[in-house]
């Protein structure tokens, strides 16, 4: 095997959106030397698409708000299956995050005394959105990239070299976590441009990956999000947990089909808009959970007059948690109420004035103006849900961020697993984001820092990465001679495999039939060949990208299977109701095949093994946040009496 | 559902609006940093689809290996910038419909940078005049969550982050486009807007630390070579209004030092919105 280049650094995160700037910010001003791996354009991420905004209980708005009732929301939000310590750390640590960033430069919308603004939003009970109009997610990025860029500007003045400790490399892509034993010793890349091949030896590897959306046919999310993290983790021995929960956002774009997927924030539900069926009903008022019942408005008339006053009236149901807004929305089009496109209509233009449409929801207004001939201002929105969030993720410690079971390994942001429980609420990601991308940065800067010895990268396993990643040049048929796969048709059997069997309702015969279906696929992803050579290729990218996202397909519907109830972002047809004996239980997925992926496995065992963990009781003070009648919905009995 | 993988059609055919799915005559530039050229396609377009959907369609049945660069798909990312028929665009906010059906598309790399690739091309040039802008300098006296800024002071900077850096800008800016030799001295619209943008922040301290930024626009950021076409105003995707909001009040505060006949004349010409 050829020569690679190698590269030494402490601290190496994969992924460059909120979570990876966030965690190399910190690690770097830790004195770890960082190197990032992403595989856009540096401040292209997948967050510059978050619209709403962060959320954090500053209290700027309302001075009720503090992290305890942000702790609240969250849990009630996750149906109480969050890692109830991250839940808490995120609550509490969020303002001063949100902050932070104004030091850095960001420009957040404001309130009239001059303070950061906050707006409303689905299960939040104050409002507690820091936003820039509806591109926040630009408005992150941007900020950390440039805190990145100012400490590259530092570095220069102080070694004459932007990069002496931060470095970005852009359109490179990780294919595997090196291990030395136990212990993470690096990672093996490519960088697209050239097609060369590099590894950068670390005794930390942070991963900060996004999420895995791209294997669903209807997604808000980016060609990025092919679960590329949550491969690595497995591959590298770490668990995933959780993974039958998957975010549909109840709105994204319906039509025409091209755009179908595409996010329609929820600030227009925040900021007053209405959701309607085909019989111009407000339908939500039907689809209340009992749990829910006593916060949410009865009638149209309290809900509208909650906008203005909010301590004496309740939050109209359209702001329910996403997970209950997409399951109304899909009964509706299912029940033939649905708008001619197969959603329903989302309507501010009857509820603002077009100019304050125009101020407050700008995205919005452009994105269906130029993609759908659609003026928001004048008639409704045709939306229905689309998949926007994998809540499961890798296993990680709640403090550290450490990957559970391998040393030197962290996770933080959507790859990482258990801070939203079964349903994300807007606004809270982007908070994650920043709230374990730096408690990520800081702890793996501190294990780097500890470690006494540099692990050793050994020689077979580059060689072994390498060959794995150049197999779809040399690719053949089932017969010798005959054609390899298509790797583009095979994402496209994929995408609508899981939308059709795993998507937002589940029922086992589809399930079992995805694994099949998934079994077949990956026979097939061994003989995916690509044309051209390796410069710029992204046929060839495409078909490495191919593994990741069957891998965790398979930990979705496998998880989702076993999971005999419906949760949030889980919901099953056949077992239609939330157990509380299911409360407590994670699902670990792991990785069943000894070869470690390399190998094709046998179909019906798959490569997955699933666990069963029992998880940690919620500590008393936190519990004592609620009420008893409302934790009598959600714990077991015998929780209740511990 | 399967995927033909010799005619320029594919499975979501059928869901694209039935009867005004038509075949369209493309010409995309292949090749690398050696040269290459123009190819002709032929491949089916659906309704509602954008330039973007017909290069996806082409990977997918016909080029596997065409290189592209893209992500978000919805115009907030600024990856996917190419020149349609020599404008320079976003691929995903171009949409069919704009052009008539006999129309020959034709898609290139952007021109002011080099290629890597067929349609990706090195960017770098922007990276290198971001990293030459020194970073917002925070107040000495105020900690985290003390900064209080109002809305309308805020409003001008705000409209320059709206950015999504698709350097489309940058492209079509004549100062760099056909001068490869300006690029050192220039840093291009994108960049002295980004100067424009930390000297309107409402909390900059960048004077106490002896930095002037009106100054820097002209002495080392190139301003001066900027006159005024307006081309980087009419190719922003965001709508900013880059020249009459950013690089005219720049000019005007440099004036003081040093004087610039280009202020003069954009004075005369420029339209502002009240």
């Amino acid at each position: 095997m050829a020569q690679v280049e190698r590269q030494q650094w402490d601290v190496v995160v994969v992924g460059a959106g909120g979570a990876g700037l966030r965690a190399a910010i910190e690690a770097r001003e830790q004195g770890a030397r960082t190197a990032v791996i992403c595989k856009s354009l540096f401040g292209k991420a997948h967050t510059v698409m978050a619209e709403g905004g962060i959320a954090a209980s500053m209290g700027n708005v309302n001075s009720g708000d503090n992290w305890q009732v942000h702790f609240r929301d969250t849990l009630r939000g996750g149906k109480f299956l969050n890692q109830w310590r991250m839940a808490e750390l995120h609550a509490r640590e969020a303002p001063d995050r949100v902050w932070e960033l104004e030091t850095w430069g960001a420009l957040f919308d404001r309130t009239k005394d001059g303070r950061i603004s906050q707006r409303n939003f689905g299960g939040h009970e104050y409002p507690r959105l820091a936003h820039v109009g509806d591109r926040t997610g630009l408005e992150l990025i941007r900020t950390l990239q440039q805190k990145i860029v100012a400490l590259q500007q530092e570095d220069e003045r102080e070694f004459g070299d932007h990069e002496a400790r931060l470095k970005v490399f852009q359109e490179c892509t990780v294919t595997r976590v090196l291990k030395d034993g136990e212990r993470v010793s690096g990672a093996f890349c490519y960088e697209r441009e050239s097609g060369r091949f590099f590894v950068v030896e670390a005794p930390s590897v942070v991963l900060a990956t996004g999420g895995i959306g791209k294997s669903f046919k209807v997604t808000s999310n980016s060609w990025e999000y092919t679960g590329d993290g949550h491969a690595l983790a497995l591959l590298a021995g770490a668990p995933l947990l959780n993974m039958e929960f998957v975010q549909f956002h109840p709105t994204g774009m319906v039509w025409p089909p091209s755009v179908k997927g595409i996010l329609v924030t929820e600030s227009v539900r925040g900021d007053g808009g209405v959701l309607r069926n085909s019989d111009g009903k407000r339908f939500m008022f039907d689809y209340i959970p009992d749990v829910f019942k006593e916060k949410y408005a009865e009638s149209e008339q309290e809900g509208d007059r909650w906008y203005e006053d909010p301590d004496n009236n309740r939050r109209p149901p359209e702001l329910l948690p996403r997970d209950e807004v997409a399951r109304a929305i899909n009964a509706e089009v299912k029940a033939g109420r649905g708008s001619p496109h197969g959603g329903v209509f989302l309507d501010v233009s009857t509820r603002m004035p077009a100019d304050v449409i125009r101020r407050r929801l700008p995205s919005m207004y452009h994105q269906f103006k130029e993609l759908a001939d659609v003026d928001i201002t004048a008639e409704a929105m045709e939306v229905g849900p689309t998949c926007h969030y994998v809540m499961g993720g890798i296993a990680v410690e709640s403090d550290t961020a450490a990957a559970r079971g391998v040393p030197g390994l962290f996770a933080a942001g959507e790859v990482a697993g258990g801070m939203h429980g079964s349903n994300r609420l807007g606004g809270n990601s982007l908070s994650d984001l920043l709230v374990f991308g730096r408690r990520a940065g800081l702890y793996a800067a501190r294990y780097a820092a500890e470690s006494a010895t540099a692990p050793v990268v050994d020689e077979a396993l580059v060689d072994a990465a390498a060959a794995e990643a150049l197999r779809p040049f040399s690719a053949e048929g089932p017969e010798a001679g005959a054609a390899p796969e298509n790797p583009y048709t095979l994402h496209q059997e994929l995408q609508q495999t899981m939308n059709d069997l795993v998507g937002i309702i589940r029922r086992e015969g589809e399930m079992a039939e995805a694994l099949d279906k998934l079994a077949e696929l990956r026979q097939r992803a061994r003989r995916a060949g690509v044309e051209g050579h390796r410069q710029f290729n992204p046929g060839w990218h495409l078909a490495l990208d191919l593994r990741n996202m069957l891998l965790v397909s398979e930990c979705v519907a496998r998880a989702a299977l076993e999971r005999t109830e419906s949760r949030g972002g889980h919901t099953r047809e056949d077992h239609p109701g939330m157990s509380r004996d299911w409360r407590r239980v994670n699902l670990l997925c792991a990785l069943a095949d000894p070869t470690g992926g390399l190998a094709a496995t046998d179909p019906a065992r798959g490569q997955i093994a699933l666990t069963r963990v029992t998880t940690d009781p919620i500590r008393p003070d936190l519990l004592a946040l609620f009420d008893k009648e409302e934790l009598v919905k959600y714990l077991a009995e015998e929780e209740l009496y511990e | 559902m399967s995927t033909s993988t010799t005619s320029g059609t594919d499975s979501d055919s059928g869901t694209g609006g039935g009867g005004s799915a038509y075949d369209a005559r493309f010409r995309v530039w292949r090749g690398d940093v050696e040269g290459g050229d123009l190819k002709d396609f032929t491949v089916r377009v659906n309704e509602g689809e954008v330039v973007l959907d017909i290069i996806h369609r082409l990977q997918a049945t016909q080029a596997p290996d065409l290189a592209v660069r893209w992500n978000c798909k919805a115009g907030k990312c600024g990856s996917c910038s190419a020149e349609i028929n020599g404008r320079p665009r976003l691929m995903c906010m171009t949409r069919m419909s704009v052009f008539a059906r006999e129309d020959v598309i034709t898609v290139t790399p952007l021109r002011a940078f080099p290629v890597v690739r067929d349609l990706v091309t090195d960017v770098g040039f922007n990276y290198t005049k971001a990293r030459e802008v020194p970073a917002f300098v925070p107040p000495k006296d105020l900690g985290p969550g003390e900064y209080r800024m109002m809305q309308e002071d805020v409003d001008r900077s705000q409209e320059f982050r709206k950015c999504i850096e698709c350097f489309l800008c940058q492209d079509t800016c004549h100062v760099v486009r056909d001068h490869e030799e300006n690029k050192t001295a220039f840093a291009g619209p994108r960049f002295l807007m980004r100067v424009a943008e930390l000297d309107m922040h409402p909390l900059d301290a960048a004077a106490d630390t002896g930095l002037d930024r009106k100054a820097t626009a002209q002495e080392e950021h190139g301003l001066g070579y900027c006159n005024i076409t307006k081309c980087c105003t009419e190719v922003c995707p965001e709508g900013i209004h880059i020249t009459d909001n950013a690089l005219i009040p720049l000019k005007e505060r440099a004036v003081d030092r040093k004087y610039d006949p280009l202020v003069w004349l954009g004075n005369k010409i420029r339209r502002r919105p009240t």
